[in-house]
């Protein structure tokens, strides 16, 4: 007989191996030597933790029971994974392109990073997986207890075995599934164990099988007769349970946390999947091919009475294959310890990332920029949760004592992971899933779970029977196993249906009548989406990011020398050459992904978000998108303006180049015009002073003539001269102004005098004197000068019959105004604007003066305060003169 | 979003209507792929159509015969779909882009 001893021996031996086998895998890892770490046999083997000591005992204590339906448990999963190419493949790359930790983080990460969802996802995960962790316990103690039976020394004591199972099973998952922090790195160690536990259960069972088979019932068709012989020998089954538990257990081999672990975060090699996808079925079907034969042959051999749970245990002991039982019972052992490890890790990284992490933020106040090392917080806590949940699996183990009530949790556990599916499939395939919907579906799925299954499975204590017989409040319709009064059901069926179906319809109501914030949708696309853009829309705007205080919140939370690596390398891809790479969007994406590998997409998010101020994509970020379109539009306004602007301006300067030319060609004329003026007095000058130099016997009288002719001239050479001067005087701004008072009637009366005498066809003036008699204060000098010269002016040009010129004095607006319009032909229009100008002249055969006149005369009036201007549109020529009404007050 | 691609790459051009015979070949397969896993719930769904009790039971033997010849067939395809894919195309067909 095996002594218990030698029995804990080899446990501890096998342990022993375990740790090995972990730690190579993980020195090969870290050498980079480890293809065969990465094959996808390893990961196929590492999925087999979907198969633990609950299938790997109870599966044969299901079929003594119920027949065939234990094989839904696995059919379920095979066809999941034969029909990867519709889920499971898209699953995996969100996983891997999103660096998602757990199944709460993924679901937190799709609906907007949202720690609501995730913490209400992590609550659901420990509540199901804690039972069944408890399961695990119980199965390995209940191995135990076999051997113990046929142990002489019996000092074999129940519950220290469980607590010792626990413990070592909590030191190897904190040894191996914390080394690192990155949660989302491959825990080659981890997975390297359980793929060889996986072997090692499945050679336990086939070699059950094939002892029980070939060595007992005596070959392939005798067993199928003692088969059909025994009490399960007729096929019945319960249709409604045959279809719920195959599609709870598609369900839960998705949703569940530890398969999600190996599945998804673990995976390597989206490819791996191509060879699980038969790999992993033709394990289920060789897990569960001697099932049957052992559960018959076991009724047939064992005592009434016995439990069929233990049959791989009990029916080799009994035949005294003690290394077989041996080997099984390391099968069971197997099967225990590899899922409780996984389920361990993954519901600590859930936990620590979901729950710890943001309460100690929070608790520390400064958010992202605390100080000390973010690092050994979170690897405490994973620490700490993992042991938590082992404790928590340990005390329910205790206190549910064990019996019947445990082992049928399984079940239960798997419907109540389940209600996180409606969430997982909406959220990968339906980009109108929202964060409300999610969370409203999983709260009535929870709700509905607990009340229907969970509570009356529990057993009489939880719920009184008073509930379960006639209903919650004496409601007859809210009986926990008879919903809205449909009685009749397997609970497990019942209570599937109504969670599940309310769960869904509950989320997709809640989804369609909520709006999503801006992040959901980016990631909702980013999901659905994932094969087209799995680079993703870009999030972050990090102009006001500080890339050294990324640096130092990075190396709190990756660790000094892996950031500044990290940092380094994207300031190389950056090209340049500095330490910290420019904040961009692409980079601090890429640092976000980085960062939820080790605290969750939600958490990374926030802390980023702190430092660089403000979520990645806000409706005010939208709203600037819009303002900047909206700047754009003004923009290009203002530039039509200033295009409209510029083209007056050209407008106006070719204008202004026009009456250059003109005024240049005026010039010409002037020059040629003054030198021929010059050169006539000139040439009398000088011809007359040579007759008086060289004619000898002129006469007196001839000599005063012609010494009259040559001063004339001299003084038109002066005149002319002066007038050139007094104008470059006036226009340099330099004439000193004698302002005295008078009356403009004087001034008009003087100039008139002047211009008019001496000239043998006067003009007419008609005046009105009594008008005329305006007091002014002004250089009456210059005045005058003005006068006269636009009185000659008309005396010259007027070619009028008779001509006449009227002088009219109004007062406009504070001004004198006297306008003098003669009855000749006036100024031809195209002439109107030149008249002002220097040397111009209206026609050239009329050459009196320099024409300089006018233009001395508009400088004049600008320097008295006033203006000349011609004034179109009267019946000859006309001009206007304007002066400021001065002292006219003062005057009278 | 949907024609979000990066530029630079063949898939800019629009996709030809009529493929060539290998990769219409290949999308056929993967549209059986895709069916397989229906076939298969369909067929473990027939033991439910199967007469309980009665006079004439359907003895245990059978069940398990059935199942467990459907479960190593859809196996065998699976193997089959995963050796067709892996010789057809060294990359995932329906792969329009690998992640960077």
């Amino acid at each position: 007989m095996t002594s218990l001893n030698v029995l804990v021996a080899v446990c501890l031996c096998y342990v022993v191996l375990l740790f090995g086998v972990a730690f190579a895998a993980d020195r090969l890892a870290s050498v980079g030597r480890s293809t065969w770490l990465r094959s996808p046999l390893v990961y196929t083997l590492s999925l087999s933790i979907y198969c633990t000591a609950w299938t790997f005992y109870g599966a044969v204590g299901y079929a003594a029971r119920s027949g065939l339906e234990f094989v839904t448990i696995y059919l379920g999963p095979t066809l999941v994974m034969i029909g990867w190419w519709w889920g499971l493949r898209k699953l995996v790359r969100v996983g891997r392109s999103q660096r998602v930790t757990s199944i709460a983080d993924l679901i937190s990460s799709r609906y907007g990073k949202s720690n609501t969802l995730a913490v209400c996802v992590t609550i659901l995960a420990v509540i199901g997986v804690t039972p069944y962790i408890a399961l695990q316990l119980q199965s390995i103690t209940l191995s135990f207890s076999i051997f113990a039976e046929t142990d002489p020394s019996g000092s074999y004591v129940e519950g220290s075995s469980a607590f010792w199972v626990a413990a070592g099973l909590a030191v190897f998952a904190i040894l191996f599934g914390t080394r690192n922090l990155d949660a989302n790195e491959r825990h080659h160690g981890v997975v390297t164990a359980v793929a060889i536990e996986a072997v090692v259960k499945l050679i336990a069972l086939l070699a059950v099988g094939v002892f029980v088979v070939w060595g007992i019932a005596g070959g392939v068709f005798d067993t199928l007769q003692r088969i059909d012989a025994s009490e399960i020998g007729i096929w019945q089954v319960d249709h409604g349970r045959w279809a719920t538990i195959t599609f709870l257990a598609a369900a839960a081999f998705v949703c569940l946390p530890r398969m999600f672990q190996v599945m998804v975060v673990e995976n390597d090699d989206e490819r791996h999947l191509r060879t699980a996808a038969w790999a992993f079925p033709l394990y289920l079907m060789l897990m569960s091919l001697f099932v049957v034969p052992i559960a018959v042959v076991g009724l047939e051999i064992l005592p009434r009475g016995s439990n069929p749970d233990l049959f791989v245990l009990t029916v080799p002991l009994a035949q005294g294959q003690e290394m077989l039982a041996m080997l099984s019972f390391l099968g069971g052992f197997s099967s225990a310890t590899s899922m409780v490890i996984v389920a361990a890790m993954a519901l600590s990284t859930m936990v620590s990332n979901h729950i710890v992490m943001p309460i100690w933020l929070n608790a520390k106040g400064g958010g992202a920029s605390v100080s000390g090392d973010v690092r050994s917080v979170v690897l405490y806590a994973r620490r700490i949760s993992i042991a938590a949940v082992l404790a928590l699996g340990y005390f329910y183990y205790r206190l549910s004592g064990g019996g019947a009530a445990l082992a049928s949790i399984g079940l239960i556990a798997f419907a109540g992971i389940a209600q996180i599916l409606p969430a997982l499939v909406g959220g990968l395939f339906w980009r109108g899933a929202t964060r409300t919907g999610a969370l409203v579906g999983l709260t009535v799925g929870f709700v509905l779970w607990l009340f229907t299954l969970l509570l009356p499975g529990m057993g009489a204590g939880v719920l009184a029977p008073s509930v379960i017989e006639e209903g919650l409040w004496g409601l007859s319709w809210l009986r926990p196993q008879a919903l809205f009064g449909i009685e009749g059901l397997d609970p497990m069926v019942h209570s599937v249906m109504w969670s599940l179906s309310l769960n869904t319809a509950a989320f997709c109501i809640a989804s369609l009548l909520s709006f999503p914030s801006p992040l959901e949708r980016l990631q909702g696309a980013q999901f659905v989406n994932v094969f087209d853009h799995s680079a993703g829309p870009r999030g972050w705007s990090g102009s006001v990011a500080q890339s050294e205080d990324l640096m130092i919140m990075s190396q709190r939370i990756m660790g000094a020398r892996e950031a500044q690596e990290f940092f380094q390398a994207e300031a190389k891809a950056q090209g340049s050459r500095a330490h910290f790479p420019e904040p961009t969007p692409a980079f601090l994406e890429r640092l976000e992904r980085e960062l939820s590998g080790s605290v969750g997409a939600a958490t990374a998010h926030a802390m980023i978000g702190q430092i660089v101020g403000g979520s990645s994509v806000s409706v005010e970020d939208l709203l600037a998108v819009a303002d900047e379109s909206a700047q754009l539009m003004e923009y290009s306004s203002q530039l039509e303006a200033k295009s409209a602007e510029l083209s007056r301006t050209a407008h106006k300067l070719r204008d202004a180049n026009e009456k250059l030319t003109q005024i240049s060609l005026q010039k010409d004329a002037f020059l040629s015009q003054i030198s021929h003026e010059l050169r006539t007095p000139m040439t009398s000058i000088r011809a007359f002073s040579e007759i008086l130099r060289d004619t000898d016997g002129l006469a007196v009288a001839e000599k005063t003539r012609y010494a009259a002719i040559i001063h004339d001239e001299a003084m038109r050479l002066t005149r002319l001269l002066n007038d050139l001067l007094d104008l470059s005087v006036l226009e340099n701004g330099q004439v000193s102004l004698n302002v005295t008072e008078g009356m403009l009637v004087d001034v008009i009366d003087r100039a008139s005098s002047t211009a008019l005498t001496g000239t043998a066809n006067p003009l007419k003036l008609r005046r009105n004197r009594a008008a005329e008699r305006i007091a002014i204060r002004t250089d009456l000098d210059r005045l005058t000068q003005v006068f006269i010269n636009l009185i000659a002016n008309a005396q010259k040009y007027c070619e009028a019959h008779e001509p006449t010129l009227s002088i009219s004095v109004h007062d406009v607006g504070g001004q004198v105004v006297v306008d003098l319009v003669d009855n000749g032909k006036g100024i031809p229009l195209h002439s109107q604007k030149m008249v002002f100008e220097k040397f111009a002249r209206v026609s050239a055969e009329k050459a009196g003066g320099a024409g300089l006149g006018l233009a001395i005369c508009r400088e004049i009036m600008q320097r008295l305060g006033g203006n000349v201007t011609y004034l179109p549109g009267q019946e000859g020529g006309a001009f206007r003169v304007s002066l400021p009404l001065g002292l006219e007050i003062a005057a009278q | 979003m949907s024609d979000r691609r990066e530029p630079g790459k063949d898939q800019v051009q629009p996709p030809p209507v009529f493929l060539e015979r290998q990769s219409y070949r290949r999308r056929r397969l993967m549209d059986a792929a895709r069916l397989l896993p229906l076939l298969g719930a369909a067929l473990f769904a027939v033991p439910l159509l199967w007469p309980t009790g009665g006079e004439n039971p359907i003895r245990m033997s059978a069940a398990i015969t059935y199942v467990f010849s459907v479960w190593a067939v859809l196996i065998l395809v699976s193997v089959g779909f995963g050796v067709a894919a892996r010789r057809g195309q060294p990359s995932d067909p329906q792969d329009p882009e690998r992640d960077a």
